[in-house]
């Protein structure tokens, strides 16, 4: 079975955890997601979304479940991936003083599952404060750098100038992981989820823009936080030095994928999630026309 | 009460009668009418009271209060199902001795003649209370159990509750028998699989199902609430916590039918553990939980779990942290979901009871309550400190200020003192960890525990433990942490019942209380300190029902 990719929510309480989660249920597009959060006590999926639960497992719209794992996080994913159908995808939402990479590291222990990335929600009134709290403060630093995107929510609450300020304190500790100001966590559903993971060997489809409903009130307008878009790479690709040219925009480019042909002739699926490329063979079939496309989301600047 | 009572009185007259009562210490006869302490005093005062029977079966034993035990948990009950692998000896259910392991090997045979006692070569086996720190550096791997079963899983359960050592087999079942797994809880033998030690929640959790100790199953088990009981009468105690239930519909059923039982020798007091639920949600579940309370089963308190455990290295700790470098611990329960809860408790007169063992966690929480009493009123809230392991003189005296109490893990002094000093807080901390006599000069009331199943059930060596302050290698580790006699005694029965706010009801002999004894063979205080564990516990008398061990 192929494994199924599994993204990871972290941040302190009140950062807008469950706010991101709702927004991605409700921008699915078709993905069977699969919740699991720390306990149900921290999180309230919206009442809309929700059509029934039985044996602690909430149904909610398009095929996606919700469920919490307390202290058995290795077993309740076993148990989520045994379902029929599978999930497509796998949220995981750590408690607010949960450590993700040693949330991570328990879901390693699950075979069939690949994380692909870490994404802390973080509070932008509080963010500074809280880093510094003299209980918790060890605690969100750890979950800060552990972020391979993180959500500055919240950014409707702050002056310009401490946006500003913000933006540079993460730029100077955390140079190569995106920051993406956010209100209402609302962020386009393929930076969080990944592009078009739905239909194998598929182009993926541009990041749906209904992400940003006319109810929204983002704090800019989406085209001056984001940018996406596609390009051709035709013939043999020299994968290592693309993926090298990823790294050196690490900090705002958040995710790529494509399946291109390598200097050696085979197929190859490029990725850039978690701060990271990953370089796998690529073996389904796949439609020839499709070969060489390569999409991308990052924050404005990450164009090529 | 009871109905199964006569509605006559009956008098006990006893060798002595520790009453626990400051007004009248000492005596020799006790009536008892409908379950409840008609009087304490000699013959003739008692006989004004009318018609009597003299029961004199205990004319040569010493009776003390009921012991109270403020902290365990019934799966101390559950665990007698399987297979014993400490290394100290302990009493089974039955009030046999149970030899202790002394090696690897041994721990090995106990498993053998388990498992060869069992028809099916499939069924699972399980050992508890592992503690392999008295081995030496050899750990136990999955090649030593899989000696004891090649099919069947097995799995040994070590006394911390953390570790779970298993076979083959069960790694397999469990799928963990691969390569490539790279999780620090899993080491690794130089086959590149796992040696079959499994460290902390996430690392033992699909092995503890496939053993069949998953957590459904631990929390409400009626076996193990009858051997519970067993294990009460045989230790004297007759009122008992369940300090981390989850209380759903069906385990409550359960709990009230067995304990409402004739022959039920213990009055229960479970709490609800704050987890998977909001503190709103909590409260409003233990108000709907008081009222299903009954003599034997009282509900209506919360637990909350701010930190994890010293020498597992998930406890908080203030500066200079923990003794050998290690990075501190983790957050069980944020600063502002404690907060929450307090407010809310404390407005509805819920009592909560709160795990701190590193002093950084117990700081935080005395940060919280302070912040919540100053507008939201408590009187007498009672608000307990379970385990405060390494709570400091300022902080006895910020409890109280702040009107709470302690419960404090004497026993683990014992068990994992010289862990403690050698490794996780250094000598001069491992000195004040489990502080009695501060609590006691401060004037925090105060109550002292086992957490069993973690260490056995049994007030007595409780007592002994903060009486002596000895670790298991035989050091006195804190002299100056020592309380006398009576002092650990009165921690053993009106402290803990004060813990849950029954002081008015159980805890000393007198009239109007619960009659509730526990009967010895010795007087603790003629046998004295060092001798205070050995005190022989011949049975209880719980609800004026009498209970043989």
């Amino acid at each position: 079975m192929a494994r199924v990719p599994a993204i990871l929510i972290g941040g302190y309480l009140g950062a807008g955890k469950t706010t991101l989660v709702n927004h991605l249920l409700r921008h699915a597009a078709g993905r069977r997601i699969a919740v699991l959060v720390n306990d149900f006590g921290e999180v309230s999926i919206d009442a809309d979304l929700i059509l029934g639960a039985e044996g602690g497992v909430l149904s909610l719209g398009g095929g996606c479940v919700c469920c919490s794992f307390g202290s058995d996080l290795v077993g309740t994913l076993a148990e989520v991936l045994r379902r029929q159908p599978a999930p497509d995808l796998v949220l995981i939402e750590t408690s607010g003083v949960g450590i993700p990479s040693a949330v991570a590291r328990a879901a390693s222990l699950v075979p069939d599952l690949r994380l692909e990335a870490t994404v802390v929600v973080a509070d932008a009134p509080n963010v500074r404060a809280r880093a510094a709290d003299r209980y918790v403060g060890d605690t969100v630093q750890q979950q800060l750098e552990d972020a391979d995107l993180l959500l500055l929510n919240k950014t409707d609450r702050v002056e310009a100038t401490t946006l500003a300020a913000l933006q540079a304190w993460w730029a100077a500790d955390h140079p190569r992981t995106p920051l993406w100001p956010t209100v209402r966590a609302q962020v386009p559903v393929e930076a969080v989820l990944g592009l078009g993971e739905k239909l194998q060997g598929e182009a993926d489809s541009p990041p749906d823009a209904g992400a940003f409903s006319p109810q929204a009130r983002p704090f800019a307008p989406a085209a001056e936080v984001f940018e996406f878009g596609s390009l051709w790479l035709n013939g043999r690709v020299d994968v290592q030095a693309l993926t090298a040219e990823w790294s050196t925009r690490a900090a705002t480019l958040v995710r790529a994928k494509g399946i291109v042909e390598d200097l050696q002739g085979g197929l190859v699926s490029v990725q850039w999630a978690g701060r990271q490329a990953h370089i796998e063979p690529w073996t389904a079939p796949i439609d020839p026309s499709k070969v060489g496309r390569v999409a991308w989301i990052g924050l404005r600047g990450s164009s090529a | 009460m009871n109905n199964q009572l006569p509605m006559t009185t009956t008098i006990y007259v006893a060798r002595r009668i520790l009453t626990m009562n400051p007004s009248q210490p000492d005596a020799t006869h006790v009536a008892v009418r409908d379950g409840r302490i008609l009087g304490v005093g000699p013959l003739e005062d008692l006989a004004g009271w009318g018609p009597y029977e003299l029961d004199e079966r205990f004319a040569d034993k010493v009776l003390m209060p009921g012991l109270v035990e403020g902290h365990s948990h019934l799966m101390a009950g559950t665990f007698w199902r399987f297979t014993y692998c400490g290394y100290f000896d302990v009493k089974c259910l039955q009030g046999r001795n149970v030899a202790g392991s002394p090696s690897l090997e041994a721990v090995v045979a106990a498993l053998s003649v388990r498992a060869a006692g069992m028809a099916d070569a499939t069924t699972p086996l399980v050992g508890w209370g592992f503690d392999p720190i008295y081995f030496g550096a050899r750990r136990c791997n999955r090649h030593d159990l899989d000696r004891v079963g090649s099919i069947r899983p097995v799995g040994v359960m070590h006394a911390s509750g953390h570790i779970l050592n298993v076979n083959t087999a069960a790694l397999g079942q469990a799928g963990l028998l691969r390569t490539g797994i790279t999780h620090p809880g899993i080491p690794l033998g130089a086959d590149g699989l796992p040696t079959g030690e499994l460290k902390g929640p996430d690392a033992m959790g699909p092995a503890l199902a496939v053993v069949g100790l998953n957590r459904s199953f631990l929390g409400s088990d009626e076996f193990g609430i009858r051997a519970f009981g067993q294990l009460a009468v045989r230790a004297g105690v007759t009122t008992a916590t369940d300090l981390a239930a989850t209380l759903g519909d069906g385990e409550v059923d359960d709990l009230v039918r067995v304990t409402n039982e004739a022959t039920y020798p213990l009055r229960i007091v479970p709490l609800l553990r704050l987890i998977g639920m909001t503190p709103a949600d909590a409260v409003q579940r233990v108000l709907a939980l008081r009222l299903r309370s009954t003599e034997q089963l009282r509900l209506g308190r919360i637990k909350v779990v701010a930190d994890g455990s010293i020498q597992g290295f998930s406890a908080r700790l203030r500066w200079p942290g923990y003794y050998n470098g290690a990075p501190n611990g983790l957050w069980y329960t944020p600063p502002e979901t404690v907060a929450q809860a307090y407010r809310l408790a404390l407005t509805q007169g819920v009592q909560i009871h709160t795990h701190t063992n590193g002093d950084e966690a117990t700081e935080m929480v005395l940060d919280q309550l302070e912040t919540v009493l100053r507008t939201q009123p408590g009187p007498d809230h009672r608000f307990i400190l379970q385990h405060c392991q390494l709570a400091d003189a300022a902080q006895f005296r910020r409890m109280k200020a702040l009107g709470m109490g302690v419960n404090l893990f004497a026993n683990h002094h014992f068990y994992w003192g010289d862990q403690h000093r050698d490794i996780t807080v250094g000598p001069e901390r491992a000195e004040r960890m489990n502080a009695c006599r501060s609590a006691l000069d401060t004037g925090v009331p105060f109550a002292i525990h086992s957490d069993a199943p973690i260490t056995p059930l049994g007030p007595l060596f409780t007592a002994w433990c903060a009486v002596s302050r000895l670790t298991a290698s035989g050091r006195v580790l804190g002299a100056n942490q020592r309380i006398g006699v009576m002092e650990a005694l009165r921690a053993i029965t009106l402290g803990a019942a004060w813990t849950l706010k029954l002081d008015g009801e159980i805890g000393s002999i007198e009239c109007g209380k619960r009659a509730d004894f526990c009967v010895l063979e010795d007087d603790p205080t003629e046998l004295g300190a060092e001798r205070l564990k050995d005190v022989g516990v011949w049975g209880t008398v719980q609800g004026g029902r009498v209970f043989q061990a």
